[in-house]
């Protein structure tokens, strides 16, 4: 093989109108997170993300992307699955949350019931997720990932560029300064 | 740290070998899969304490590994037994070979051996025949993903229709 290939990490999918994005369009930072809702380390995130997304409200949106680990995590392909049918009743970053704040009740039943909480049909919902009418649209975010070098969860991508920093807040901010003043 | 010789590089025929890769005493080796690309990725031991570690995460891309009719093969100094609890705890289905004895010899031909005993974090893909078409040392502490193993089997598909054209 003629040209050296580098294992790089940059975001390879650019951010489009399909992508579950929240913040201001016009930012000067995109967060592109690769997430896995049964993750403890992406629910660790969770917090700080929200916060640093309060602080720098007008530099800064984060685009949620899913990448579940289904051999370790068994609830997590179906949670994607979900927040995805939430997703096209408007409803992703409320189902979003809702996964973050109760990661240790995304059996079925309980998601259910938090699918309910977010003021959506579960009947229906869990009916489109059975047949796995949005499983092509997860496994397009996990194959984009993989591709892109994300190494685990979570994994964020800051103006394109894979953070390897730390997820506590100090380490977001100081990201985030550092990509709008690059 | 690793190798004084440094890790294999691309245009070498790979050594050849078998290692257990069951408690049963099954051998597996890459000269098995011959006419398919071999990923061996070789990793410092069982049980890093993440839940995206890279053997994790390479079972999770088994699809994409499909895709290119890649053959997986995770290779470390642990036992077989290790293992195998460890591929049980995160739902690993590719085999995870014991380069456990001689320990490390596999990883030592390989020039993936670290002086502190374990094997180094290791990419190295084979093309069907059996050459090393690409090959990446990672630190110890760093998962590379696997975005450099997926490039190198594109080359290796576009190499091959480029010589069948």
């Amino acid at each position: 093989m003629s040209t050296p290939l580098q294992v790089t990490a940059r975001l390879r999918d650019p951010v489009t109108t399909d992508d579950h994005i929240r913040g201001p369009a016009d930012a000067a930072v995109t967060i592109v997170e690769y997430g896995d809702f049964q993750c403890q380390f992406c629910g660790a995130a969770y917090p700080n993300l929200h916060e640093l997304l309060r602080q720098r409200a007008d530099t800064v949106r984060l685009v949620y992307r899913y990448f579940p680990i289904a051999n370790v995590h068994p609830y997590a392909e179906r949670a994607a699955e979900t927040a995805e049918a939430a997703g096209v009743r408007g409803r992703f970053w409320e189902m979003h949350d809702w996964l973050y704040e109760h990661q240790d009740q995304l059996d079925p039943v309980h998601l259910s019931l938090g699918v309910e909480q977010v003021g959506l049909p579960p009947d229906e919902l869990n009916a489109e997720v059975e047949n796995r009418a949005h499983a092509d649209r997860v496994r397009r975010d996990f194959v984009g990932g993989i591709r892109s070098g994300v190494n685990g969860t979570p994994t964020l991508f800051v103006n394109g560029i894979r953070h390897d920093g730390g997820y506590d807040l100090p380490d977001l901010l100081t990201a985030a300064d550092a990509a709008a003043n690059a | 740290m690793s190798d004084p010789n440094g890790l294999i590089q691309p245009g070498r025929t790979a050594p050849g070998f078998t290692l257990p890769a069951t408690p049963d005493g099954d051998l597996l080796g890459p000269q098995q899969f011959r006419g398919r690309p071999v990923v061996l990725a070789f990793y410092p031991a069982d049980w890093s304490p993440v839940c995206g570690d890279q053997m994790s995460l390479y079972q999770s891309a088994a699809p994409v590994f499909a895709q290119y009719q890649a053959v997986v093969l995770g290779l470390s100094v642990d036992s077989i037994w290790s293992h195998r609890a460890f591929a049980e705890s995160r739902g690993i289905e590719f085999p995870l070979l014991a380069d456990f004895e001689p320990k490390g010899e596999v990883a030592r031909s390989y020039g993936a051996y670290m002086s502190n005993g374990e094997a180094a974090r290791a990419l190295v893909v084979l093309d069907p025949a059996g050459k090393v078409t690409w090959s990446y040392l990672s630190p110890p502490d760093v998962n590379p993903g696997a975005d450099g193993i997926f490039d190198a089997l594109d080359q290796l598909a576009a190499d091959r229709k480029v010589m069948a054209g």
